[in-house]
């Protein structure tokens, strides 16, 4: 029987409330059962490049946590979170010599781990674990017409190697597979890494970054982008401003994180699904969905 | 990066002590066949960072350029460059070994400082307080209690609370 842990690491829980209550709300309608485990803290991504073994250790604190609460599975909403976690299971079993170092440093906190919880960002799990067929008859309002661009982010199957290469790293397949089993498009655009994780370091690069992705996307003529981590987040729909005012341009392009695209599919009212903290008017995406279910 | 360096600036060691460091071991293996700058996000937009020149720089011994510099921390973990190599140098993982040598140098950018600090006083990097649980309350999320005491602990035992009393490098 699998136990499902969700994971919501810094961002998600105040800043991207919308992608958490949105994925439960979906998660409930496939009856998938999610539990809140109170001691997961931040996931260590943060810390890796001043300190590798101090991200490890907070990353093997939460897998030794999952460990003993008996879950099965860690399902991750955040890119980061992903890998860094997702990399430490692979060191743990892989590097005896950095796992001993992790080992130690969990012992002082009295806790063991020895990798066997299975990390799974939410699209990569309702991908394998549930799959786009399923996802398919549970749609009660075929999106039809609508035309998005999925942003998979730069975490979400790379480095391959940790991934068991469970999807092309470079050009993801099974997020678009997902949003399609919804009746809408997906167009193809030429896609950036946004940048985020240098916007501290270097905010012009980190913008122009994220400027190059919404150039393409604007190209290509979607109602919209649908993401599947909080930090492209923080540059494609909290910055989208900034980014207009930095290159003269204009985008206006809403953004949607994959569970509120496939719960407004579901039939479920976006009211449940956080658009209230969506910042970019989604009338147009909504207008469209309205046309489709006067039609019938 | 267009500095001219002189030999008696240069220590031959510093790619074995990058070597020795996780991530840095497979250093040695580039042949400068330049995959990684030319698939570069982050070159792409910034003339400042080139991942292969760092490769060579650090391989010819300029420790001090290296280290010191501002272009180490330009690296944005996209893993592109990783997947690319055909040498398998996992340049993403070598730039944080080179990230890590510089921070225990002294050379820790204000926004990691300032990250390491907040991990210790919430265990995150966004407080979660009363007036973030309310707003979690209206959409139906279940509260969420800050325990940061286990993660001030790994910061300490693992010398990262370390980076917070020295000088970090400047940013532009």
């Amino acid at each position: 029987m699998n136990k499902y842990g969700l994971f919501l690491g810094c961002t998600v829980p105040v800043r991207a409330m919308n992608y958490e209550v949105s994925f439960r709300k979906v998660a409930e309608s496939l009856n998938i059962t999610l539990f809140d485990i109170a001691d997961f803290s931040c996931c260590g991504f943060p810390t890796k490049s001043v300190s590798l073994i101090t991200a490890l250790t907070l990353s093997a604190r939460n897998l030794a946590i999952a460990e003993r609460e008996s879950l099965t599975h860690i399902l991750t909403l955040c890119n980061a979170c992903t890998e860094m976690l997702t990399e430490t299971n692979h060191i743990i079993k892989e590097d005896s010599k950095t796992s001993e170092i992790i080992r130690k440093n969990l012992n002082e906190l009295g806790l063991t781990v020895s990798g066997t919880v299975k990390v799974k960002h939410i699209a990569r799990f309702l991908s394998e674990d549930v799959g786009a067929e399923t996802i398919k008859e549970k749609v009660k309002n075929p999106l039809h017409g609508l035309k998005f661009a999925v942003y998979p982010g730069c975490h979400y199957a790379k480095p391959s190697e940790i991934y068991e290469n469970f999807d092309d790293p470079e050009q993801p397949q099974s997020i678009n597979e997902l949003v399609l089993a919804t009746g809408s498009e997906v167009i193809p655009y030429e896609s950036s890494c946004c940048g985020g994780g240098i916007l501290g370091i270097k905010e012009e690069v980190a913008l122009s970054m994220s400027n190059s992705t919404l150039s393409s996307i604007k190209d290509n003529s979607a109602d919209a982008m649908v993401l599947i981590c909080p930090f492209c987040n923080v540059m494609y729909e909290q910055n989208q401003k900034k980014i207009e005012k930095t290159f003269n341009t204009e985008y206006n392009l809403p953004v949607l994180y994959l569970p509120q695209v496939l719960g407004l599919a579901f039939g479920i009212p976006k009211e449940e699904l956080g658009f209230q903290i969506n910042r970019i008017k989604l009338d147009r995406v909504f207008e469209k969905i309205s046309l489709n279910s006067q039609r019938g | 990066m267009s500095k001219v360096i002189t030999f008696k600036d240069l220590d031959p060691h510093f790619k074995y002590e990058i070597m020795k460091e996780k991530g840095g071991e497979k250093i040695v293996s580039c042949f400068a066949c330049n995959t990684c700058t030319l698939s570069c996000p982050v070159r792409a937009v910034d003339d400042e960072y080139n991942p292969r020149s760092i490769i060579r720089l650090s391989l010819l011994g300029a420790k001090d350029e290296v280290l010191s510099s501002s272009f180490i921390w330009l690296c944005s973990s996209c893993y592109l460059c990783y997947e690319r190599c055909p040498q398998d140098v996992r340049i993403t993982d070598l730039m944080d070994a080179i990230k890590n040598i510089a921070a225990r140098c002294g050379f820790v950018p204000e926004t990691f400082k300032g990250q390491i600090e907040l991990l210790k006083k919430h265990g995150r990097l966004y407080e979660v307080g009363d007036f973030e649980n309310k707003k979690r309350a209206k959409l139906g999320l279940p509260e969420i209690k800050e325990e940061a005491s286990q993660v001030e602990k790994i910061i300490e035992i693992t010398g990262a609370s370390k980076f917070l009393e020295k000088n970090g490098v400047k940013n532009e």
